[in-house]
């Protein structure tokens, strides 16, 4: 078992160093030269000379990567062109805010698809089976962003009860726990909730009905095991690979919430990228996608992890 | 002492060929299969609709989408002339949303299909030859694959900047490991099986095997998977185009739509959102017409 | 009845002899007393990785396996699972490569100058244990024969006459199964395609590795009734590999007996069947149950299960199981030697010499 994490931990190793040379070429593949931004119009040679060496891009390309590695691996993402400020204090408080996104959405998702998905997998009646599927489908098929409009439109701009956009009365950064921040996380954690609660409605509609069907299932019933506990035997069987998928769905919202946080103004890291995005601030762009995809790399991992440590069957060597 | 005839007749010469009559072709029982289901079939009545109006939008539409009218601005549905009213620049919804179905269909189904020709090629030759090349093909599409998918496609456009080819680029970059790993998942099946082993015994050149019997097994799941990704392509480009990465103004597309009818949603909600509507409904069809045909494939005659 | 007793002409390509006939095979290197494959030293060790990717240790799966398969004969192999009787068939068929030993057909080495692959694989097929996966799903009978022929230059019209000709020849109606898919045939039908398979290229040698195995009994026998027919015919030798020991008792003429990766008898079906040399293929014969419900198996004659083939038992790998062993079958591994004409046998107990107590009572009574 221990075995197994150390292989899994050596295999992702390879895999996030990609992830960073990935990252790196950003600068390179942008059209243009990368120092752009920075530069007056009409710069002299000299300077563009200067400036470069001072950004280290004189160096042969390799010995940037690892130049550049270092600077990440203590921490240092640069200082963010358009606020002059360290990436890093941009990206966490982004992250934090993200997250708390994230966390509200997948936990509304995960009651909301469970039990829908309990509800469709144990009932025998076609209506619900029908209208959960449904509800499923819908779920995975809607634009998210989309999604969001209509909320807003429906609870804003008709019912006028909900706020439209931003976290907090009149755009704050800072969450705090009061009645008018929960107010605007209501819609976008909805927003979010959608695809996964859909996903996971399907999944576990899907594997309680392959579980009841099986044998051993009958057999409990025939030892005379009462509802609640065949219910347990049932979900115990069924959980492995569904906490495998709610791990996934986490890391894939922590790393997708973008298109949501631009229709709400959320200042999560969705959000920061939209702006290093439009001001070309690429140091940004470069610390906000390195951070996001070593998250979702590590949510994986933990996810693997976790279900060989629950589902002794999936053992990969 | 000989073996018997399984069958009655005996033909009357040895150099009869027979008729040639292919009884269970796989596709035609899998179209059989899909065509059955009421649900596929109303998806597919819907699918073709939209796709049908797009590619013919010159013809179909009732106005230019392009001329803008500042005194018409932001009518809602049902006004005279205008059946679904008109956008913040005064330009007929109808028109632009069947122009915009042009763009944005073609914006999912593109990508889907260059990746599955790039990650399909990946994946098979990863599945058949095995051990190294397929841990070095396969490392590198993992790479790629530790990326969210909004993720990728987002830093891509927006390192590549803005416009149609580009993130179609961007897409084709974000399709091609799912479909990779799929591709080298089935071929390592098929390539395990007695009959891919009798055809190496033969002495045939590994194209030949690939090409004669790998694909032909592959193609079925492989296409399948595929056809799930058109919805997300869908959703996902017009992401892009929402973002202002992807299509530019005056462009219809139905993401480029949502975002600028956005700034109009307190005055015009219906209208703010019906572009979003037009996504819907090819993502949800394309959806369950790959849902079914996973089950018609999974159907064994 | 079938047309096949008509003599109908077939296929040019096709050579069919009368059963009494004289004629010599025009392929014919050595003539009758030189082996038609002739196996040295062959070995083939399958590497264990360990959780971090290196190699730990090896699954020994052949051994040192040496035997010959005379012309015109059928060499029956016999063994438990996991003896490593498949992985010699795919070794002969190089489907696999070895890690060491020779092969030479009639006379000409395999590789290293002398036979190449594509030489190899048009005088030496194979038939598979019909499982759905034995045939192409995607292709009728005609096009999973075809292959092959079209594979070493047939053009596609002579390729698809010699396989309806091939499909006659199994006795399935060419007008009826020659667009047949898999799924439209039954298991005897598919195995028959298979078979039609491994002789449309004309080979001299078929290797048919549990061939029937998968098959109704009744259906096996019409199966076997067509391959002894063929093998007249076309004049081929057949290895028949199988863990039913009924159907390799008939069809045999020739037994080999393996045991984890090794042989361990080889002699005339008869001798092996009825006073077998080493104590395995005792047991193994004797674990045969009897038609008659009279005649009752007490005690079991082979206890357990084989050894991990990782870490085989010194000396004599099966010791472990074995009610002779003595002390000298830890120590030195038995080399399969003559005990008897043609029988040849790796048990320390017949032969004489090897420093076994019973060995020494056969020398005293010779």
């Amino acid at each position: 078992m221990h075995l197994y994490i150390l292989r899994r931990l050596l295999y992702t190793l390879p895999i996030i160093i990609g992830v960073t040379i990935v990252c790196f070429s950003f600068i390179h593949l942008a059209p243009g030269d990368p120092i752009s931004a920075v530069l007056p119009e009409n710069a002299s040679a000299d300077l563009v000379a200067e400036i470069k060496a001072a950004y280290g891009l004189d160096q042969p390309l390799p010995v940037q990567y690892l130049k550049w590695l270092y600077h990440v691996a203590s921490g240092d993402f640069g200082t963010s062109i358009m606020t002059r400020r360290p990436v890093v204090s941009e990206v966490l408080p982004a992250v934090a805010n993200t997250a708390l996104l994230a966390i509200t959405a997948i936990t509304l998702s995960f009651t909301f698809g469970i039990t829908l998905g309990l509800a469709a997998g144990f009932s025998d009646r076609r209506v619900t089976d029908r209208s959960v599927t449904a509800f499923a489908v819908v779920g995975i098929s809607v634009p998210h962003y989309w999604l969001g409009m209509v909320l807003v439109v429906i609870f804003a701009v008709l019912l006028r009860g909900l706020p439209a956009t931003g976290m907090g009365p009149a755009g704050t950064h800072f969450w705090e726990f009061g009645f008018e921040d929960l107010r605007h996380l209501v819609l976008p954690a909805l927003t979010l909730a959608m695809i996964p609660s859909g996903v996971l409605a399907r999944s576990v509609r899907a594997m309680v009905a392959e579980v009841r069907r099986q044998e051993f299932v009958q057999t409990l019933k025939g030892k005379g095991l009462r509802r609640p506990r065949i219910f347990l035997h049932i979900v115990k069987n069924a959980a492995p690979p569904i906490l495998a998928i709610m791990g996934l769905q986490f890391a894939q919202l922590l790393g997708g919430s973008i298109l949501v946080e631009t229709v709400f103004a959320w200042p999560g890291t969705g959000f920061l990228l939209n702006a290093a995005i439009a001001t070309r601030d690429l140091p940004l762009l470069q610390g906000t996608v390195i951070v996001l995809a070593t998250f979702f790399v590590l949510t994986n991992l933990a996810v693997d992890i976790l279900q060989t440590a629950i589902d002794p069957r999936v053992r990969r060597t | 002492m000989s073996a018997t005839v399984e069958t009655g007749n005996v033909a009357s010469t040895p150099r009869a060929a027979p008729k040639r009559r292919k009884t269970g072709g796989f596709w035609r029982r899998v179209a059989r299969h899909v065509m059955r289901d009421k649900l596929a079939l109303v998806c597919t009545v819907v699918l073709a609709l939209i796709a049908l109006s797009a590619i013919f939008a010159p013809w179909v539409a009732p106005a230019d989408p392009y001329k803008t009218s500042m005194i018409r601005r932001l009518l809602p549905p049902l006004s005279p002339n205008y059946i679904l009213g008109t956008d913040e620049l005064g330009r007929d919804m109808l028109s632009r949303l069947l122009y915009g179905g042009r763009v944005s269909l073609a914006m999912g189904i593109s990508p889907v299909i260059l990746a599955t020709l790039i990650g399909g090629a990946l994946g098979v030759t990863a599945g058949y030859f095995g051990r190294h090349v397929n841990m070095a093909i396969m490392r590198v599409v993992d790479v790629f694959y530790a990326f969210p998918s909004v993720l990728l496609a987002v830093a891509m456009a927006g390192v590549l900047g803005a416009g149609i080819f580009n993130s179609l680029i961007s897409l084709t970059l974000v399709f091609i490991p799912p479909i990779a790993r799929v591709a080298e998942a089935v071929t390592t099946q098929v390539r395990n099986q007695d009959y891919v082993e009798a055809a190496r015994a033969t002495g045939a050149s590994a194209p030949r095997i690939i090409v004669q019997h790998v694909l032909a097994n592959v193609t079925g799941p492989i296409l399948t998977y595929a056809s799930s990704l058109v919805s997300i392509a869908i959703i996902i480009s017009s992401g892009l185009s929402f973002l202002g990465l992807g299509a530019a103004p005056p462009i219809a597309d139905w993401g480029l739509m949502l975002n600028t009818l956005r700034q109009a949603i307190y005055v015009a909600p219906i209208n703010a959102v019906l572009p979003g509507a037009m996504i819907f409904a090819a993502s949800v069809s394309f959806n369950l017409l790959s849902d079914s045909l996973r089950t018609a494939m999974d159907v064994r005659a | 009845m079938t047309d096949i007793d008509n003599r109908e002409p077939v296929s040019r390509d096709f050579d069919l002899r009368e059963p009494d006939t004289r004629e010599p095979d025009s392929r014919d290197r050595g003539g009758p007393r030189q082996p038609i494959l002739s196996v040295r030293g062959l070995r083939k060790y399958f590497p264990l990785r360990g959780p971090l990717g290196t190699i730990n240790a090896h699954v020994q799966a052949v051994d040192g396996v040496n035997f010959d398969v005379m012309k015109g004969e059928t060499l029956g192999v016999v063994g438990e699972s996991g003896c490593g009787k498949s992985t010699t068939a795919r070794l002969l068929m190089r489907l696999i490569e070895p890690d060491a030993g020779s092969i030479v057909l009639d006379g000409d080495p395999i590789g290293h100058g002398g036979i190449t692959l594509r030489e190899l694989r048009r005088n030496m097929q194979m038939v598979f244990q019909d499982s759905y996966a034995s045939l192409n799903p995607r292709h009728t009978a005609t096009e999973e024969i075809t292959f092959g022929l079209r594979v070493h230059g047939m053009s596609s019209a002579k390729a698809r006459d010699q396989a309806l000709a091939s499909l006659r020849l199994v006795g399935l109606d060419p007008t009826v199964f020659a667009d047949r898919y898999p799924h439209e045939m039954s298991g005897g039908q598919r195995q028959r395609v298979n078979v039609a398979r491994g002789i449309a290229l004309n080979p001299r040698v078929l290797i048919l590795d549990e061939s029937v195995s998968a098959l109704d009994k009744s259906v096996q026998a019409q199966v076997l009734n067509l391959l002894a027919d063929l093998k007249e015919r076309l004049n081929l030798t057949y290895v028949f590999i199988s863990h039913d020991l009924n159907v390799v008792h008939h069809v045999s003429d020739r037994v080999l007996v393996m045991y984890l990766g090794k042989v361990v008898e080889l002699g005339p079906v008869d001798r092996i069947y009825r006073a077998a040399a080493h104590p395995y293929t005792r047991a193994l014969f004797a674990s045969r149950l009897s038609m008659n419900p009279a005649v009752r198996v007490g005690a079991v004659p082979l206890a357990g299960d084989p050894p991990n083939p990782v870490r085989p038992p010194s000396g004599c790998r099966f010791r472990t199981r074995c009610t002779m062993a003595e002390a000298v079958c830890a120590v030195v591994e038995p080399v399969l030697s003559d005990i008897a004409d043609a029988h040849q046998a790796a048990c320390h107990a017949v032969i004489p010499g090897s420093g076994h107590s019973q060995a020494e009572a056969i020398a005293r009574a010779a």
